[in-house]
Protein backbone atom coordinates (compact mmCIF):
# COMPACT_ATOMS: atom_id res chain seq x y z
CA UNK A 1 0.00 0.00 0.00
CA UNK A 2 1.01 3.42 -0.70
CA UNK A 3 1.91 5.56 2.59
CA UNK A 4 1.51 8.52 3.80
CA UNK A 5 4.61 10.08 2.97
CA UNK A 6 4.66 8.46 -0.40
CA UNK A 7 1.08 9.81 -1.18
CA UNK A 8 3.05 13.55 -0.41
CA UNK A 9 5.88 12.90 -2.26
CA UNK A 10 4.23 11.77 -5.69
CA UNK A 11 1.72 14.71 -4.96
CA UNK A 12 4.51 16.82 -5.73
CA UNK A 13 6.00 15.35 -8.77
CA UNK A 14 4.62 16.97 -12.22
CA UNK A 15 1.98 15.06 -13.93
CA UNK A 16 3.08 13.71 -17.77
CA UNK A 17 0.86 14.50 -20.24
CA UNK A 18 1.86 13.39 -24.04
CA UNK A 19 0.92 9.46 -23.91
CA UNK A 20 3.66 8.51 -26.07
CA UNK A 21 6.51 5.49 -26.59
CA UNK A 22 9.86 5.69 -28.19
CA UNK A 23 8.20 4.19 -31.39
CA UNK A 24 6.52 7.68 -31.56
CA UNK A 25 9.51 9.57 -32.74
CA UNK A 26 8.18 13.23 -32.62
CA UNK A 27 6.16 12.83 -29.97
CA UNK A 28 8.47 10.38 -27.96
CA UNK A 29 10.79 13.51 -27.74
CA UNK A 30 7.99 15.46 -26.24
CA UNK A 31 7.32 12.98 -23.77
CA UNK A 32 11.02 12.92 -23.11
CA UNK A 33 11.58 16.46 -22.46
CA UNK A 34 8.29 15.81 -19.98
CA UNK A 35 10.01 13.31 -18.50
CA UNK A 36 12.91 15.18 -17.46
CA UNK A 37 11.10 18.38 -16.53
CA UNK A 38 9.70 16.03 -13.77
CA UNK A 39 12.56 14.12 -12.74
CA UNK A 40 14.07 17.47 -12.29
CA UNK A 41 11.61 18.80 -10.56
CA UNK A 42 11.56 15.17 -8.19
CA UNK A 43 15.21 15.45 -7.69
CA UNK A 44 14.65 19.21 -7.02
CA UNK A 45 12.06 18.46 -4.00
CA UNK A 46 14.27 15.71 -2.72
CA UNK A 47 17.01 18.20 -2.49
CA UNK A 48 14.87 20.48 -0.26
CA UNK A 49 13.68 17.83 2.06
CA UNK A 50 17.48 16.75 2.21
CA UNK A 51 16.13 13.48 1.03
CA UNK A 52 18.27 13.23 -2.42
CA UNK A 53 18.81 9.65 -3.50
CA UNK A 54 19.18 8.35 -7.27
CA UNK A 55 20.92 10.02 -10.23
CA UNK A 56 19.68 9.16 -13.38
CA UNK A 57 21.02 9.98 -17.08
CA UNK A 58 19.77 8.60 -21.09
CA UNK A 59 21.24 7.32 -23.58
CA UNK A 60 19.95 10.18 -26.89
CA UNK A 61 17.26 8.18 -27.76
CA UNK A 62 15.72 8.29 -24.15
CA UNK A 63 15.37 4.18 -24.26
CA UNK A 64 18.16 3.58 -21.76
CA UNK A 65 18.41 5.22 -18.05
CA UNK A 66 20.97 4.78 -15.87
CA UNK A 67 22.67 6.02 -12.87
CA UNK A 68 22.91 5.15 -9.16
CA UNK A 69 20.49 5.16 -6.34
CA UNK A 70 21.59 4.91 -2.84
CA UNK A 71 20.15 4.27 0.82
CA UNK A 72 21.39 5.51 4.00
CA UNK A 73 21.34 2.70 6.83
CA UNK A 74 22.43 3.55 10.49
CA UNK A 75 24.64 6.42 9.39
CA UNK A 76 26.12 4.73 6.17
CA UNK A 77 25.58 4.99 2.61
CA UNK A 78 25.05 1.90 0.44
CA UNK A 79 24.91 2.66 -2.97
CA UNK A 80 23.79 0.65 -6.28
CA UNK A 81 23.94 0.87 -9.99
CA UNK A 82 20.56 1.21 -11.59
CA UNK A 83 19.45 0.80 -15.40
CA UNK A 84 16.56 0.24 -17.35
CA UNK A 85 15.35 0.00 -20.57
CA UNK A 86 11.68 1.95 -22.05
CA UNK A 87 9.92 -0.73 -23.26
CA UNK A 88 7.72 -0.04 -26.51
CA UNK A 89 5.07 -0.68 -24.97
CA UNK A 90 5.46 2.37 -22.41
CA UNK A 91 3.67 4.34 -21.61
CA UNK A 92 1.36 1.80 -21.45
CA UNK A 93 3.21 -0.09 -18.89
CA UNK A 94 5.92 0.74 -16.53
CA UNK A 95 9.47 0.82 -16.32
CA UNK A 96 11.60 -2.50 -15.13
CA UNK A 97 13.97 -0.82 -12.95
CA UNK A 98 16.71 -2.91 -12.07
CA UNK A 99 19.73 -3.24 -9.99
CA UNK A 100 22.03 -5.21 -11.67
CA UNK A 101 24.21 -5.40 -8.46
CA UNK A 102 21.99 -7.28 -6.29
CA UNK A 103 20.85 -9.85 -8.73
CA UNK A 104 21.20 -13.17 -7.48
CA UNK A 105 20.78 -11.46 -4.08
CA UNK A 106 17.17 -11.60 -3.31
CA UNK A 107 14.55 -13.06 -3.71
CA UNK A 108 12.12 -10.03 -4.14
CA UNK A 109 13.85 -9.80 -7.74
CA UNK A 110 13.22 -10.92 -11.44
CA UNK A 111 16.23 -11.80 -13.63
CA UNK A 112 18.43 -9.22 -14.52
CA UNK A 113 18.42 -7.61 -11.27
CA UNK A 114 14.97 -6.47 -11.99
CA UNK A 115 13.17 -5.31 -8.80
CA UNK A 116 9.73 -7.24 -7.82
CA UNK A 117 6.86 -4.62 -7.04
CA UNK A 118 3.53 -4.44 -4.83
CA UNK A 119 0.55 -5.47 -6.47
CA UNK A 120 -0.39 -2.53 -5.60
CA UNK A 121 2.27 -0.66 -8.03
CA UNK A 122 0.73 -2.32 -11.58
CA UNK A 123 -2.68 -1.15 -11.00
CA UNK A 124 -1.93 1.86 -9.56
CA UNK A 125 0.00 2.93 -13.00
CA UNK A 126 -2.60 1.41 -15.01
CA UNK A 127 -4.70 3.67 -13.40
CA UNK A 128 -2.71 7.00 -14.09
CA UNK A 129 -1.57 6.20 -17.44
CA UNK A 130 0.02 8.50 -19.17
CA UNK A 131 0.46 10.84 -16.32
CA UNK A 132 2.92 8.79 -14.32
CA UNK A 133 6.59 8.63 -15.44
CA UNK A 134 9.77 7.36 -15.19
CA UNK A 135 10.15 9.91 -11.83
CA UNK A 136 6.99 8.28 -10.28
CA UNK A 137 8.28 4.92 -11.13
CA UNK A 138 10.99 5.97 -8.52
CA UNK A 139 9.13 7.08 -6.05
CA UNK A 140 6.65 4.90 -6.29
CA UNK A 141 7.87 1.46 -7.05
CA UNK A 142 12.34 1.94 -6.38
CA UNK A 143 11.83 4.19 -2.93
CA UNK A 144 9.61 1.63 -1.02
CA UNK A 145 11.87 -1.16 -2.23
CA UNK A 146 14.99 0.04 -1.06
CA UNK A 147 13.64 1.09 2.12
CA UNK A 148 12.28 -2.75 2.84
CA UNK A 149 14.77 -4.50 1.23
CA UNK A 150 17.98 -2.72 2.08
CA UNK A 151 17.94 -2.89 6.00
CA UNK A 152 16.87 -6.55 5.21
CA UNK A 153 20.05 -7.32 3.27
CA UNK A 154 22.61 -5.34 5.48
CA UNK A 155 20.96 -7.44 8.20
CA UNK A 156 21.60 -10.91 6.65
CA UNK A 157 24.86 -9.21 5.89
CA UNK A 158 24.28 -9.93 1.74
CA UNK A 159 25.73 -6.68 1.08
CA UNK A 160 28.06 -4.82 2.93
CA UNK A 161 29.32 -1.21 3.18
CA UNK A 162 31.75 0.13 1.13
CA UNK A 163 34.08 2.89 2.48
CA UNK A 164 34.93 4.02 -0.94
CA UNK A 165 31.50 5.12 -2.06
CA UNK A 166 30.83 7.55 0.46
CA UNK A 167 33.06 10.22 -1.18
CA UNK A 168 31.74 9.59 -5.13
CA UNK A 169 28.68 11.51 -4.06
CA UNK A 170 29.51 14.62 -2.10
CA UNK B 1 44.63 -57.09 -6.23
CA UNK B 2 42.48 -56.44 -9.69
CA UNK B 3 42.73 -59.20 -12.05
CA UNK B 4 42.66 -58.28 -15.83
CA UNK B 5 39.21 -59.29 -16.45
CA UNK B 6 38.09 -57.00 -13.48
CA UNK B 7 40.35 -54.16 -15.37
CA UNK B 8 38.74 -55.08 -18.87
CA UNK B 9 35.32 -54.76 -17.59
CA UNK B 10 36.02 -51.51 -15.94
CA UNK B 11 37.60 -50.26 -19.16
CA UNK B 12 34.34 -50.90 -21.01
CA UNK B 13 31.96 -49.26 -18.29
CA UNK B 14 33.90 -45.98 -18.51
CA UNK B 15 34.08 -46.42 -22.26
CA UNK B 16 30.00 -46.48 -22.11
CA UNK B 17 29.91 -43.48 -19.50
CA UNK B 18 32.32 -41.66 -21.85
CA UNK B 19 30.19 -42.36 -25.05
CA UNK B 20 26.96 -41.14 -22.93
CA UNK B 21 28.74 -37.98 -21.69
CA UNK B 22 29.20 -37.12 -25.36
CA UNK B 23 25.94 -37.76 -26.75
CA UNK B 24 27.03 -40.21 -29.29
CA UNK B 25 25.11 -43.49 -27.97
CA UNK B 26 21.85 -45.05 -28.78
CA UNK B 27 20.17 -44.71 -32.12
CA UNK B 28 19.83 -41.36 -33.32
CA UNK B 29 16.20 -40.53 -35.13
CA UNK B 30 16.17 -39.74 -39.00
CA UNK B 31 14.69 -37.23 -40.57
CA UNK B 32 11.72 -38.29 -42.27
CA UNK B 33 10.60 -36.60 -45.47
CA UNK B 34 6.71 -37.91 -45.15
CA UNK B 35 4.56 -38.71 -42.27
CA UNK B 36 3.29 -42.24 -42.46
CA UNK B 37 0.45 -43.55 -41.06
CA UNK B 38 2.33 -47.63 -40.76
CA UNK B 39 1.80 -49.02 -37.59
CA UNK B 40 5.17 -50.34 -36.94
CA UNK B 41 7.41 -49.84 -33.77
CA UNK B 42 9.97 -47.28 -35.40
CA UNK B 43 7.09 -44.66 -37.02
CA UNK B 44 7.04 -41.51 -34.35
CA UNK B 45 4.06 -40.81 -36.07
CA UNK B 46 2.23 -43.51 -36.24
CA UNK B 47 -0.36 -42.60 -33.21
CA UNK B 48 -1.08 -39.28 -34.23
CA UNK B 49 -1.74 -40.21 -37.84
CA UNK B 50 -4.55 -42.87 -36.04
CA UNK B 51 -5.87 -39.65 -35.90
CA UNK B 52 -7.24 -39.32 -39.36
CA UNK B 53 -8.30 -43.47 -39.14
CA UNK B 54 -10.37 -42.18 -35.84
CA UNK B 55 -11.91 -39.23 -37.83
CA UNK B 56 -10.91 -36.81 -35.18
CA UNK B 57 -8.92 -34.94 -38.00
CA UNK B 58 -9.19 -34.61 -41.34
CA UNK B 59 -5.81 -34.32 -42.43
CA UNK B 60 -3.12 -34.80 -39.82
CA UNK B 61 0.12 -34.21 -42.14
CA UNK B 62 -0.57 -30.69 -42.96
CA UNK B 63 1.41 -30.31 -39.61
CA UNK B 64 4.19 -30.35 -41.41
CA UNK B 65 3.73 -26.85 -42.98
CA UNK B 66 2.65 -25.10 -40.35
CA UNK B 67 5.25 -22.96 -38.29
CA UNK B 68 4.48 -21.77 -34.43
CA UNK B 69 6.03 -18.90 -32.60
CA UNK B 70 6.55 -19.81 -28.92
CA UNK B 71 7.25 -16.66 -26.92
CA UNK B 72 9.30 -17.33 -23.57
CA UNK B 73 10.25 -20.79 -22.58
CA UNK B 74 9.92 -20.99 -19.63
CA UNK B 75 7.51 -23.78 -17.22
CA UNK B 76 4.64 -23.37 -20.00
CA UNK B 77 6.48 -22.98 -23.25
CA UNK B 78 9.13 -25.49 -23.36
CA UNK B 79 6.67 -27.70 -22.46
CA UNK B 80 4.81 -26.48 -25.51
CA UNK B 81 7.38 -26.41 -27.10
CA UNK B 82 8.02 -30.19 -27.07
CA UNK B 83 4.97 -31.30 -27.42
CA UNK B 84 4.35 -29.23 -30.53
CA UNK B 85 7.75 -30.93 -31.73
CA UNK B 86 6.62 -34.38 -30.93
CA UNK B 87 3.17 -33.60 -32.85
CA UNK B 88 5.72 -32.85 -35.69
CA UNK B 89 5.10 -29.13 -36.42
CA UNK B 90 6.35 -27.66 -39.17
CA UNK B 91 8.52 -25.05 -37.70
CA UNK B 92 8.83 -23.56 -34.63
CA UNK B 93 10.72 -20.20 -33.80
CA UNK B 94 11.73 -19.86 -29.98
CA UNK B 95 12.03 -16.25 -28.28
CA UNK B 96 13.49 -15.71 -24.36
CA UNK B 97 16.26 -14.33 -23.54
CA UNK B 98 16.57 -16.20 -20.21
CA UNK B 99 19.08 -18.62 -19.11
CA UNK B 100 18.88 -22.08 -17.43
CA UNK B 101 19.35 -21.91 -13.52
CA UNK B 102 18.90 -24.66 -11.15
CA UNK B 103 16.27 -22.60 -9.43
CA UNK B 104 14.18 -23.92 -13.07
CA UNK B 105 14.25 -27.79 -12.06
CA UNK B 106 10.91 -28.04 -9.83
CA UNK B 107 9.72 -27.44 -13.77
CA UNK B 108 9.57 -29.96 -16.61
CA UNK B 109 11.96 -30.00 -19.37
CA UNK B 110 14.99 -28.41 -18.89
CA UNK B 111 17.85 -30.51 -17.16
CA UNK B 112 20.54 -29.78 -14.39
CA UNK B 113 23.38 -30.13 -16.98
CA UNK B 114 21.70 -27.69 -19.23
CA UNK B 115 22.13 -24.71 -16.58
CA UNK B 116 23.88 -21.94 -17.70
CA UNK B 117 22.99 -22.42 -21.40
CA UNK B 118 20.34 -19.48 -23.22
CA UNK B 119 17.31 -21.17 -23.01
CA UNK B 120 16.29 -21.09 -26.48
CA UNK B 121 19.76 -23.00 -27.22
CA UNK B 122 19.28 -25.57 -24.79
CA UNK B 123 15.86 -26.36 -25.66
CA UNK B 124 16.44 -25.91 -29.35
CA UNK B 125 18.83 -28.73 -28.93
CA UNK B 126 17.02 -30.97 -27.13
CA UNK B 127 13.92 -30.56 -29.29
CA UNK B 128 15.55 -31.29 -32.58
CA UNK B 129 17.65 -34.19 -30.91
CA UNK B 130 13.25 -35.22 -30.12
CA UNK B 131 12.28 -34.50 -34.02
CA UNK B 132 14.81 -33.53 -36.47
CA UNK B 133 11.68 -33.22 -38.70
CA UNK B 134 11.09 -30.14 -36.94
CA UNK B 135 12.95 -26.67 -38.37
CA UNK B 136 14.05 -25.02 -34.93
CA UNK B 137 14.99 -21.05 -35.11
CA UNK B 138 15.77 -19.95 -31.53
CA UNK B 139 15.97 -16.35 -30.74
CA UNK B 140 18.07 -14.97 -27.66
CA UNK B 141 16.34 -11.37 -26.99
CA UNK B 142 14.15 -9.43 -24.90
CA UNK B 143 11.29 -8.30 -27.11
CA UNK B 144 10.27 -4.98 -25.40
CA UNK B 145 12.87 -3.54 -26.10
CA UNK B 146 12.86 -0.71 -29.03
CA UNK B 147 15.48 -2.70 -31.76
CA UNK B 148 14.11 -5.99 -30.82
CA UNK B 149 10.73 -5.50 -31.00
CA UNK B 150 11.45 -4.49 -34.90
CA UNK B 151 13.31 -7.77 -35.32
CA UNK B 152 10.41 -10.09 -33.52
CA UNK B 153 7.85 -8.29 -35.77
CA UNK B 154 9.67 -9.07 -39.03
CA UNK B 155 10.36 -12.79 -37.82
CA UNK B 156 6.52 -13.37 -37.11
CA UNK B 157 5.91 -11.66 -40.35
CA UNK B 158 8.27 -13.73 -42.35
CA UNK B 159 9.06 -16.52 -40.09
CA UNK B 160 6.76 -19.46 -41.94
CA UNK B 161 8.14 -22.02 -43.67
CA UNK B 162 6.90 -20.41 -47.11
CA UNK B 163 8.06 -16.95 -46.27
CA UNK B 164 4.96 -15.19 -45.16
CA UNK B 165 3.65 -15.11 -41.68
CA UNK B 166 3.83 -17.80 -38.82
CA UNK B 167 0.37 -19.77 -38.38
CA UNK B 168 0.00 -18.60 -34.62
CA UNK B 169 1.93 -17.34 -32.61
CA UNK B 170 2.05 -18.74 -28.46
CA UNK B 171 2.73 -16.24 -25.56
CA UNK B 172 4.35 -18.03 -23.21
CA UNK B 173 5.76 -15.25 -21.17
CA UNK B 174 5.55 -14.41 -17.25
CA UNK B 175 5.35 -10.62 -17.83
CA UNK B 176 2.86 -7.97 -18.60
CA UNK B 177 5.28 -5.76 -20.20
CA UNK B 178 5.96 -9.00 -22.56
CA UNK B 179 2.15 -10.09 -22.67
CA UNK B 180 1.81 -6.05 -23.99
CA UNK B 181 4.56 -6.09 -26.70
CA UNK B 182 3.43 -9.41 -27.95
CA UNK B 183 -0.05 -7.81 -28.07
CA UNK B 184 0.99 -4.50 -29.87
CA UNK B 185 2.48 -6.41 -32.56
CA UNK B 186 -0.43 -8.94 -32.98
CA UNK B 187 -2.65 -5.82 -33.65
CA UNK B 188 -0.48 -4.48 -35.85
CA UNK B 189 0.12 -7.09 -37.98
CA UNK B 190 -3.01 -8.77 -37.65
CA UNK B 191 -2.00 -11.90 -36.33
CA UNK B 192 -4.01 -14.33 -34.40
CA UNK B 193 -2.68 -15.44 -30.75
CA UNK B 194 -2.77 -17.48 -27.13
CA UNK B 195 -2.19 -15.38 -24.29
CA UNK B 196 -1.04 -18.52 -21.46
CA UNK B 197 -0.41 -17.63 -18.03
CA UNK B 198 0.32 -19.12 -14.56
CA UNK B 199 -0.95 -17.07 -11.52
CA UNK B 200 2.30 -15.81 -8.99
CA UNK B 201 0.93 -18.46 -6.23
CA UNK B 202 0.86 -20.83 -8.68
CA UNK B 203 -3.04 -22.38 -8.29
CA UNK B 204 -4.84 -20.63 -11.18
CA UNK B 205 -3.98 -20.47 -14.70
CA UNK B 206 -5.84 -19.58 -18.42
CA UNK B 207 -5.30 -19.04 -22.23
CA UNK B 208 -7.03 -17.34 -24.07
CA UNK B 209 -7.41 -16.93 -27.78
CA UNK B 210 -6.71 -13.55 -29.50
CA UNK B 211 -7.81 -13.03 -33.24
CA UNK B 212 -7.19 -9.15 -33.49
CA UNK B 213 -11.03 -7.22 -34.54
CA UNK B 214 -12.83 -10.30 -33.25
CA UNK B 215 -12.09 -11.24 -29.73
CA UNK B 216 -10.85 -8.62 -27.06
CA UNK B 217 -7.37 -8.02 -27.13
CA UNK B 218 -5.04 -8.06 -24.32
CA UNK B 219 -4.88 -4.10 -23.81
CA UNK B 220 -8.92 -4.13 -23.95
CA UNK B 221 -9.29 -4.72 -20.41
CA UNK B 222 -7.36 -4.80 -17.46
CA UNK B 223 -5.93 -8.23 -17.32
CA UNK B 224 -8.15 -11.44 -16.38
CA UNK B 225 -7.71 -13.15 -13.11
CA UNK B 226 -9.78 -16.79 -11.89
CA UNK B 227 -10.40 -16.55 -8.33
CA UNK B 228 -7.79 -18.21 -6.54
CA UNK B 229 -10.55 -18.71 -3.84
CA UNK B 230 -7.58 -17.00 -1.68
CA UNK B 231 -7.89 -13.93 0.48
CA UNK B 232 -5.20 -11.79 -0.77
CA UNK B 233 -4.58 -10.08 2.50
CA UNK B 234 -3.89 -13.89 4.36
CA UNK B 235 -1.13 -14.38 1.14
CA UNK B 236 1.86 -14.50 2.47
CA UNK B 237 4.63 -12.49 0.17
CA UNK B 238 7.27 -12.47 2.63
CA UNK B 239 10.71 -12.55 0.70
CA UNK B 240 9.24 -14.12 -2.41
CA UNK B 241 8.32 -12.63 -5.78
CA UNK B 242 6.85 -15.80 -7.21
CA UNK B 243 5.82 -19.67 -6.46
CA UNK B 244 5.41 -22.39 -9.49
CA UNK B 245 4.65 -25.74 -9.67
CA UNK B 246 4.98 -28.08 -12.84
CA UNK B 247 1.30 -29.36 -12.40
CA UNK B 248 -0.27 -26.19 -13.38
CA UNK B 249 2.11 -25.30 -15.74
CA UNK B 250 1.75 -28.59 -17.22
CA UNK B 251 -1.62 -28.30 -17.32
CA UNK B 252 -1.78 -24.65 -19.15
CA UNK B 253 0.69 -25.95 -21.74
CA UNK B 254 -1.45 -28.76 -22.17
CA UNK B 255 -4.26 -26.57 -22.70
CA UNK B 256 -2.62 -24.10 -24.80
CA UNK B 257 -1.20 -26.77 -27.50
CA UNK B 258 -4.32 -28.54 -27.62
CA UNK B 259 -6.16 -25.46 -28.48
CA UNK B 260 -3.38 -24.55 -30.90
CA UNK B 261 -3.71 -28.43 -32.92
CA UNK B 262 -7.70 -27.69 -33.04
CA UNK B 263 -7.17 -23.88 -34.16
CA UNK B 264 -4.09 -25.35 -36.58
CA UNK B 265 -5.95 -28.79 -37.99
CA UNK B 266 -9.10 -27.29 -37.79
CA UNK B 267 -10.53 -29.98 -35.62
CA UNK B 268 -13.21 -29.45 -32.46
CA UNK B 269 -14.16 -26.26 -31.24
CA UNK B 270 -11.44 -23.59 -29.89
CA UNK B 271 -12.05 -22.04 -26.66
CA UNK B 272 -11.66 -18.10 -26.54
CA UNK B 273 -10.89 -18.51 -22.86
CA UNK B 274 -10.36 -21.33 -20.32
CA UNK B 275 -9.46 -20.67 -17.16
CA UNK B 276 -8.22 -22.80 -14.29
CA UNK B 277 -8.33 -23.11 -10.56
CA UNK B 278 -6.20 -25.80 -9.06
CA UNK B 279 -7.33 -25.53 -5.57
CA UNK B 280 -11.46 -26.27 -6.80
CA UNK B 281 -10.77 -27.88 -9.84
CA UNK B 282 -12.52 -25.48 -11.40
CA UNK B 283 -12.94 -24.52 -15.08
CA UNK B 284 -14.47 -21.36 -16.26
CA UNK B 285 -14.64 -20.41 -20.07
CA UNK B 286 -15.59 -17.88 -22.02
CA UNK B 287 -16.38 -15.50 -25.15
CA UNK B 288 -14.89 -11.86 -24.76
CA UNK B 289 -15.58 -9.07 -27.27
CA UNK B 290 -13.73 -6.24 -28.17
CA UNK B 291 -13.69 -2.97 -26.17
CA UNK B 292 -14.53 -0.08 -29.08
CA UNK B 293 -12.59 2.02 -26.35
CA UNK B 294 -9.29 -0.15 -26.43
CA UNK B 295 -6.85 1.68 -25.97
CA UNK B 296 -4.72 0.13 -28.43
CA UNK B 297 -4.87 2.17 -31.77
CA UNK B 298 -4.41 -1.05 -34.27
CA UNK B 299 -7.13 -3.17 -31.95
CA UNK B 300 -10.17 -0.47 -32.97
CA UNK B 301 -8.67 -0.05 -36.53
CA UNK B 302 -9.03 -4.48 -36.59
CA UNK B 303 -12.20 -4.68 -34.78
CA UNK B 304 -13.61 -1.61 -37.92
CA UNK B 305 -12.35 -3.79 -40.20
CA UNK B 306 -13.85 -7.20 -38.61
CA UNK B 307 -16.84 -5.41 -38.41
CA UNK B 308 -16.87 -4.51 -42.50
CA UNK B 309 -16.61 -8.01 -43.38
CA UNK B 310 -19.71 -10.05 -43.93
CA UNK B 311 -20.17 -11.99 -40.82
CA UNK B 312 -20.47 -15.68 -41.80
CA UNK B 313 -23.89 -17.03 -40.71
CA UNK B 314 -24.38 -19.01 -37.84
CA UNK B 315 -25.83 -22.53 -38.86
CA UNK B 316 -28.31 -23.86 -35.96
CA UNK B 317 -27.74 -27.23 -35.46
CA UNK B 318 -30.42 -28.98 -34.13
CA UNK B 319 -30.81 -29.41 -31.03
CA UNK B 320 -32.85 -32.45 -29.90
CA UNK B 321 -33.76 -32.24 -25.98
CA UNK B 322 -36.24 -34.81 -24.63
CA UNK B 323 -38.89 -32.81 -22.96
CA UNK B 324 -39.82 -35.93 -21.21
CA UNK B 325 -39.57 -34.67 -17.17
CA UNK B 326 -36.55 -35.84 -15.54
CA UNK B 327 -38.61 -36.63 -12.35
CA UNK B 328 -42.20 -36.74 -12.75
CA UNK B 329 -43.20 -37.31 -8.90
CA UNK B 330 -41.47 -34.67 -6.61
CA UNK B 331 -41.79 -36.57 -3.19
CA UNK B 332 -39.69 -33.97 -1.11
CA UNK B 333 -40.71 -30.67 -2.78
CA UNK B 334 -37.23 -30.34 -4.10
CA UNK B 335 -37.15 -27.15 -6.37
CA UNK B 336 -34.11 -24.92 -7.89
CA UNK B 337 -33.67 -21.63 -6.26
CA UNK B 338 -32.12 -19.14 -8.45
CA UNK B 339 -28.79 -18.01 -6.67
CA UNK B 340 -28.11 -15.38 -9.20
CA UNK B 341 -28.00 -12.07 -7.96
CA UNK B 342 -28.21 -8.90 -10.55
CA UNK B 343 -25.06 -7.46 -11.14
CA UNK B 344 -23.94 -3.83 -11.63
CA UNK B 345 -22.85 -3.41 -15.20
CA UNK B 346 -19.19 -3.77 -16.23
CA UNK B 347 -18.15 -0.21 -17.22
CA UNK B 348 -15.68 -2.19 -20.00
CA UNK B 349 -18.66 -3.62 -21.58
CA UNK B 350 -16.77 -7.33 -20.78
CA UNK B 351 -19.52 -10.06 -20.26
CA UNK B 352 -16.85 -12.27 -18.05
CA UNK B 353 -17.93 -15.38 -16.96
CA UNK B 354 -18.26 -16.04 -12.97
CA UNK B 355 -14.87 -17.16 -11.19
CA UNK B 356 -13.17 -14.59 -13.67
CA UNK B 357 -12.74 -11.32 -12.23
CA UNK B 358 -10.06 -8.32 -13.48
CA UNK B 359 -7.15 -8.03 -12.09
CA UNK B 360 -7.75 -4.70 -11.26
CA UNK B 361 -10.25 -1.30 -12.58
CA UNK B 362 -9.04 1.70 -14.37
CA UNK B 363 -11.23 4.72 -15.05
CA UNK B 364 -13.16 5.45 -17.78
CA UNK B 365 -13.21 8.90 -17.59
CA UNK B 366 -9.14 9.94 -18.09
CA UNK B 367 -10.06 13.29 -16.95
CA UNK B 368 -9.70 12.31 -13.22
CA UNK B 369 -5.81 12.54 -13.01
CA UNK B 370 -4.22 12.04 -9.21
CA UNK B 371 -3.99 14.65 -7.30
CA UNK B 372 -1.12 16.60 -7.75
CA UNK B 373 0.63 19.88 -6.70
CA UNK B 374 3.32 19.71 -8.61
CA UNK B 375 1.31 20.56 -11.69
CA UNK B 376 1.44 19.37 -14.90
CA UNK B 377 4.70 19.91 -16.70
CA UNK B 378 4.67 22.89 -18.90
CA UNK B 379 6.05 22.92 -22.53
CA UNK B 380 9.24 23.99 -22.01
CA UNK B 381 11.34 26.57 -23.51
CA UNK B 382 14.18 24.47 -23.04
CA UNK B 383 15.16 22.18 -25.81
CA UNK B 384 15.74 18.52 -24.67
CA UNK B 385 19.65 18.65 -24.82
CA UNK B 386 19.27 21.38 -22.54
CA UNK B 387 16.96 19.77 -20.15
CA UNK B 388 19.06 16.53 -20.61
CA UNK B 389 22.13 18.92 -18.64
CA UNK B 390 19.88 21.36 -16.91
CA UNK B 391 21.14 20.25 -13.77
CA UNK B 392 24.78 21.19 -12.71
CA UNK B 393 25.18 18.47 -10.57
CA UNK B 394 22.90 16.15 -12.82
CA UNK B 395 25.67 14.28 -14.20
CA UNK B 396 28.00 12.54 -11.55
CA UNK B 397 31.19 13.88 -10.46
CA UNK B 398 33.63 11.08 -11.84
CA UNK B 399 34.09 8.59 -9.13
CA UNK B 400 37.62 8.86 -7.24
Amino acid sequence: MVDESTRKTLSSIPLLQTKAGPRDKELWLNRLKEEYQALIKYVQNNKEADNDWFRLESDKTGTYWFGKCWYVHNLLKYEFDLEFDIPVTYPTTAPELALPGLDGKTAKMYRGGKICLTDHFKPLWARNVPRFGIAHAMALGLGPWLAVEIPDLIEKGVITYQEKSEEADK
Amino acid sequence: MTTVEELKKKVQELKAKLALTQGNTGPVRQKIDVMSSEVVDSNPYSRLMALKRMGIVDNYEKIRELSVAVVGVGGVGSVTAEMLTRCGIGKLILFDYDKVELANMNRLFFQPHQAGLSKVDAAAATLQNINPDVTIDAYNYNITTVENFQKFCDTIKTGSLTGGPVDVVLSCVDNFEARMAINTACNELDQKWFESGVSENAVSGHIQFIIPGETACFACAPPLVVASKIDEKTLKREGVCAASLPTTMGIVAGFLVQNTLKYLLGFGTVTHYLGYSALTDFFPTMSLKPNPQCDDSFCRARQTEFQARPQPVEVATEVTEDLAPVHADNEWGICLVDENVPEEEDSTNLKLTEGVQLAYTVPVDNSTPESSTGGAVAASELSLEELMQHLPDWKLPPLI
